[in-house]
């Protein structure tokens, strides 16, 4: 045989070729179906990016650690669609930096939590989980309504989502702060916020005082898992 | 490093070829069995190629003759689960409400999928059989906010209480305080009055004037004894059911801030069947008129 071990390991310049080709077939391997990940994404409407009272209620329930305990991924299975409703697609993280699909249900998963409970009980149950969930062994986030929420970067915070390849748009950018406190204020006018950021709830923080960090956690809680109008999408849609 | 590949005597196995100070390394062959398994292994990967989704492109991915997909798979199987269950739900779909209570099969199957409904959506709220908690009412007892009859109570769950949906029950108690439509003195005059209405007063003469506060800007809503109305989802305010709470503090903050609890439009989540079964299920806690 030609290439016999004491062949390739006694020639320094063939074992290095060799070893690169190997490499390179292992490198391809993994890199290329990356190339092909957009052909993965479901193409359905409605999904768009945060608005900023959501994107800082994400920023909590990530500083808080609730994925460690929740996941927001509905897997495809006939027991978590029957309780929990329609199975997670990829689409519906795509604007997510960086995902929290979770890996433990400590908790139920939260993937289509959005509307499912009024605003007033999230805040009940953020505040003290066993009066409204008397077997929950959920810690209480009570301190989250005493916390104002610090949103001056806001708009530098848009920007920053928007090299990671999140379309905020300039407008967006520009109307960050203004958003926000729209979109908290529960007299204010939402019109502009809905019209940028469609099916955002509006409205969950308090007449009086400043934003707080429990009305941006509800804001994003009452948003996951609504964007998408599954009346619109047949079953075969979202063959991958 | 020698590299003359000899027989060994006392095994009868060639060596390698190596040798270290004497020592010769023996090429002990694989066994047969783990060798023929080894390549079973990549003849069956050949056959999963051609069977199921596996090769990447630019586009997407081969399928697969036998046009599996996962999440097609998971679809036939919700299929067959509304396949068993269908010849219940397409009764309970077609029958009315009150047929449903009337016929003992259809009942026992509505109550049974209710339960599981309820737990999984309303417990969180209303609690587990529906005992309520401060702001969400008990659905046992038979005190009704919206009206007690299955179909009230159907029409509760469908479409909610002061949500988006246009059919949802809606109503609103004015902030009579916070808003200065009263002020302190009539509100703890008003409030003396409702303490009335269940024997709890202490002084007449904020009675005598909380009555015509109450007659003034109550009645409408919540009736001329405070019996309440259904058809704005206005509480009695003269028997021991209360939804904040009936001590004198909780009223005055009920009449200076207003409450306005809500529920979400359960037609939009759950399937039609789903919310006529919660509606039996719930009538037949103990309170169901």
């Amino acid at each position: 045989m030609a290439l016999r071990h004491a062949t390739i390991e006694k020639n320094v310049i063939l074992l290095a070729v060799l070893t690169l080709v190997t490499v390179v077939i292992g490198g391809l391997v993994q890199i290329i179906p990356l190339f092909t990940i957009e052909s993965t994404i479901e193409r359905v409407r409605g999904v768009r990016p945060y608005s900023p009272l959501e994107l800082m209620g994400r920023n909590i329930y990530i500083r808080e650690g609730c994925y460690v305990c929740h996941s927001q991924q509905i897997r495809a299975f006939r027991d978590e669609v029957e309780r929990y409703g329609h199975y997670s697609l990829a689409a519906e993280s795509m604007f997510d930096h960086p995902f929290q699909w979770g890996s433990k249900r400590t908790g139920p998963d939260l993937a289509r939590v959005g509307g499912k409970y009024s605003n007033d009980w999230h805040v009940a149950h953020l505040i003290d989980p066993r009066a409204v969930v008397p077997e929950s062994i959920m810690p209480a986030y009570a301190f989250l309504a005493n916390r104002p929420l610090q949103y001056a970067d806001m708009p530098r915070h848009l920007s920053a989502l928007r090299a990671t390849g999140v379309p905020y748009s300039d407008e967006m950018i520009a109307n960050a702060i203004a958003d926000l406190e729209a979109q908290a204020n529960p007299e204010g006018d939402p019109a502009a916020v809905l019209r940028r950021y469609p099916r955002a709830v509006a409205g969950v923080g308090s007449r009086t005082g400043p934003v707080t960090e429990m009305d941006a956690l509800v804001a994003y809680l009452q948003m996951l898992g609504t964007l998408v109008d599954f009346r619109d999408v047949r079953p075969e849609d979202l063959r991958q | 490093m020698p590299t003359k590949i000899e027989k060994d005597e006392i095994t009868g196995t060639e060596t390698t070829g190596h040798e270290w100070d004497g020592i010769k390394e023996l090429n002990t062959p694989l066994p047969k069995w783990w060798v023929y398994i080894f390549y079973a292994t990549i003849a069956w990967s050949l056959v999963y190629f051609v069977l199921y989704p596996a090769i990447p492109s630019l586009s997407g991915h081969t399928n697969g003759t036998l046009g599996y997909w996962s999440r097609g798979e998971m679809n036939a199987s919700l299929e067959e689960g509304r396949a068993q269950r269908a010849p219940f739900v397409n009764r309970i779909r077609a029958a009315s409400l009150e047929d449903i209570r009337r016929t003992p099969e259809l009942l026992n199957f509505a109550i049974a999928g209710g339960r599981v409904a309820f737990a999984e959506n309303c417990a969180p709220c209303h609690q587990a059989g529906g005992a309520g908690t401060r702001g969400y009412p008990s659905l046992a007892d038979d005190v009704w906010l919206w009206g007690g009859t299955i179909a009230d109570i159907h029409q509760s769950i469908a479409y909610g209480v002061r949500n988006a949906n246009e059919r949802s029950r809606t109503s609103q108690m004015p902030r009579f305080g916070a808003d200065g439509m009263l002020d302190a003195a009539q509100i703890q005059d008003v409030a003396e009055f409702v303490l009335s209405l269940t024997n709890r007063s202490t002084d007449a003469a904020r009675v005598a004037r909380g009555a015509t506060v109450f007659a003034e800007n109550c009645v409408s809503c919540h009736g001329d004894r405070g019996e309440g109305n259904v058809e704005f989802g206005a509480p009695a305010l003269n028997g021991q059911v209360w939804l904040y709470g009936g001590d004198r503090a909780t009223i005055v903050e009920s009449i200076t801030n207003s409450r306005s609890g809500n529920m979400p439009a359960w037609s939009e989540r759950l399937d039609d069947a789903t919310v006529k079964m919660l509606a039996v299920y719930v009538h037949a806690l103990g309170g169901g008129r």
